[in-house]
């Protein structure tokens, strides 16, 4: 199936927060800090559901979910999204997490198939360089396999 | 005219001595300053605080120019209480240490209250998770992955009883931070204290209860603005009423400092909210100093020393003006702004943890020097999670060396007189009261957060502070700067560990065997009286402790309001 995103220029990023963690600070800022770098950005607000965070991102096609956690629920999470991407036939769509997340869950969030995990004091410029790098991988992988 | 002959009485420098100073302040800008500057040039061409306030190279009793001593200081105990409102300050007695603790089950909690308590902690302040702070039961969609994370779950009374198993609720105080569902919360423990014999006047504590700082900044909203306050001036006018130790309000600071806004807007954002449930309370034919005495107040401490010590001393002054001048309160009590401190946990990093340590010891400092009435110090692994038992130890050490080894305890107010620090401390105030002058203008607090005001301020704030740390403006050791090659190593710090999904299984089914225990014919026409009383806008309070004591669970009872007073969903913006 061929996505507009792949002929997309902007890179279209979804910041969602999911379940009751109100601590929005950084998902604010990142969200603000990307539209800044050029980004197309979506902000889901508070207290989604892994099933409404899905149903936007299918709905505004982009490129990129980015997950904001400060509760410590981040595993739980990622395996859950991961699977209803799946489900829904989305599981091009790159997952990336942030926030207060312990060094060791790192490898297990990534092993669920999460893309990048990016921890408290990372630059906003590292943040672009890496999505841009993961949209880009993402695109020659979908043209090789066409 | 009273006031202007005291004025020139008090005033700290005038005549002969200030003219001197200020021949001598220019001589020595003039013959000294240049050729320092020119050999050993400042570091930055502008210094600021962290909330952006530039400051002097200098400050000297031409800094305090028309300081009257009286009018703005005066003595400790009196008004306008800016040198604290205890006349002997920690000479009597140290301020209480107020762990904020809570994780799991009931039972973890109690184990680590009881540690506490141990280790010489003098209050306990309970911790909740998630779902308890929004009002649902752990079997609810909602609460699936969080229970007992970030705090203890506590859907029931059976839970409560639980966590203060072995400690008498007569001889402690405990503060609740829990905003929408302050009337459940509040009930449990006092049917807890009722079940241990302990009567209302012995009871001691806080809810934090202040709603209109959810929406600027905890977002742990339940009703819609106006329903909220509404529900939270129930607690404030019943407790008031009923229980003579319990404090039925914390007007928050922290949160809104935490979520990223200056230590200006936070000082005047906090004094804003009190002064809607000041006039909320006495809307309802309260008399000021009937209830003002039981106000209390809760703030952050940053990193920059300082500004943190000036704002506290701001924040009393301000406080005992409004409520004298605005509000007409006659005795001292009702001017008294007394306050819990927390260290800053945005201030906290994973980045090389364990200086958090140190971060969080200079913040506690200040908040002592400010004249705290209570403290939390953050563990230096909260960054990464609820803190071990290793790591409260630690923070809790640290308000016993500065309470005990510093000697800064011994004097009250020792840093009254600094031309610095009294500078700043009227700096602050004056920015403070522009912000609160604007506020006022909009129609009061209520009506700010309605139209978003103090929202937009506070992003701006955090935004703002990221893109300085961003362009190096700001340094944060280890972070963006003295960064340490192979550091993960020293990230992997030894973290609380229990078994989250047994917590969850735990508790799912307890809530459960309490729904199928009880008296349902008592529980559910205590339900159905609460929601015909909160239909006829009567204070919910009693009716919340009676549906409590037939067995409702928190999220029963939040169901049952929730029904009367709707729900709140921010816009997601930003």
């Amino acid at each position: 199936m061929q996505s507009r995103r792949t002929s997309r220029i902007r890179i279209k990023v979804l910041v969602a927060k999911v379940g009751l963690d109100g601590h929005d600070r950084g998902a604010k800022v990142v969200a603000r800090a990307l539209r800044d770098a050029g980004f197309e950005v979506v902000y889901t607000g508070l207290r989604q559901t892994i099933d409404q965070v899905v149903a936007a991102a299918i709905q505004e096609d982009v490129d990129i979910i980015g997950i904001n956690q400060h509760e410590g629920s981040h595993i739980h999470i990622a395996r859950k999204l991961m699977q209803k991407l799946k489900e829904a036939g989305a599981e091009d769509i790159a997952v990336v997490m942030g926030g207060s997340i312990p060094l060791v869950d790192v490898e297990p969030l990534k092993a669920l198939g999460v893309k990048e995990v990016f921890l408290p004091g990372t630059p906003i410029a590292e943040i672009v360089r890496r999505l841009e790098e993961i949209v880009k991988g993402g695109q020659i992988a979908s043209e090789a396999e066409a | 005219m009273k006031l202007i002959e005291r004025e020139k009485m008090t005033e700290l420098y005038r005549g002969e001595a200030k003219e001197e100073i200020e021949r001598s302040l220019r001589r020595w800008e003039q013959e000294v300053l240049p050729e320092w500057l020119s050999r050993m040039p400042e570091r930055e061409k502008e210094f600021v605080t962290l909330s952006g306030v530039p400051l002097n190279r200098l400050y000297t009793p031409l800094d305090l120019k028309d300081h009257d001593y009286m009018q703005k200081l005066g003595f400790p105990g009196e008004y306008p209480f800016t040198r604290g409102i205890h006349a002997t300050m920690y000479r009597a007695r140290i301020w209480t240490m107020r762990m904020f603790s809570g994780y799991g089950g009931p039972e973890e909690t109690n184990e680590r209250l009881k540690m506490l308590i141990r280790a010489g902690e003098t209050g306990l302040s309970l911790a909740f998770d998630n779902p308890t702070l929004v009002g649902v039961d752990p079997d609810d969609p909602l609460a699936e992955g969080s229970v007992g994370i970030v705090g203890v779950s506590v859907p029931t009374l059976l839970d409560m009883e639980v966590i203060f198993r072995d400690i008498n609720l007569g001889e402690v105080t405990t503060n609740m931070t829990i905003n929408p569902p302050a009337p459940v919360l509040l009930s449990f423990y006092l049917a807890v204290a009722e079940k241990q014999g302990v009567p209302y006047d012995k009871i001691g504590g806080t809810t934090q209860n202040d709603p209109l700082k959810e929406f600027i900044a905890q977002k742990t909203y339940v009703f819609p603005p106006e329903a909220a306050v509404k529900i939270a001036v129930d607690v404030m006018e019943w407790s008031v009423k009923n229980l003579p130790k319990w404090n039925p309000v914390s007007i928050s600071g922290y949160h809104i400092r935490e979520a990223g806004a200056t230590a200006v807007q936070e000082l005047s954002f906090t004094l804003a909210d009190g002064i809607e449930y000041v006039r909320q309370l006495m809307a309802r034919g309260m008399d000021v100093d009937e209830f003002a005495p039981r106000l209390s107040f809760f703030f952050d401490s940053h990193i920059n020393f300082f500004e943190e010590i000036a704002k506290f001393r701001a924040a009393r002054r301000m406080w005992a003006k409004i409520m004298k001048e605005w509000f007409g309160a006659k005795k001292p009590r009702s001017m008294w702004m007394r306050f819990h401190v927390q260290t800053a946990g945005c201030s906290l990093y994973p980045q090389q943890p364990w200086i958090n340590i140190v971060r969080t010891a200079i913040e506690a400092l200040a908040a002592v020097l400010g004249g705290c009435q209570s403290l939390h110090t953050n563990s230096f692994d909260e960054p990464f999670r609820v803190p071990s038992e290793f790591a409260a130890k630690i923070a809790l050490r640290t308000q016993q060396i500065i309470a005990y080894e510093t000697g800064v305890a011994d004097v009250v107010d020792p840093l009254g007189g600094s031309y610095f620090v009294e500078w700043l401390t009227d700096e602050i105030e004056e920015r403070a009261w522009k912000y609160i002058d604007k506020i006022e203008k909009m129609g009061g607090m209520l009506e700010a957060v309605k139209k978003g005001f103090p929202q937009r301020e506070v992003e701006e704030a955090a935004y703002k502070f990221q893109k300085e740390v961003e362009e190096g403006k700001r340094i944060i050791v280890g972070v963006n700067a003295f960064r340490e090659e192979g550091e993960e190593d020293v990230r992997r710090v030894p973290l609380l560990e229990f078994n989250q999904e047994e917590v969850e299984r735990r508790q799912v089914e307890r809530v459960r065997r309490v729904r199928a225990s009880r008296d349902q014919e008592r529980w559910k026409r205590a339900l159905d009286e609460l929601e015909r009383a909160a239909e006829r806008g009567e204070n919910v309070m009693p009716y919340v402790l009676n549906a409590v004591k037939a067995h409702a669970t928190l999220g029963e009872i939040m169901a049952t309001l929730k029904r009367v007073y709707g729900t709140y969903a921010e816009p997601p913006y930003f």
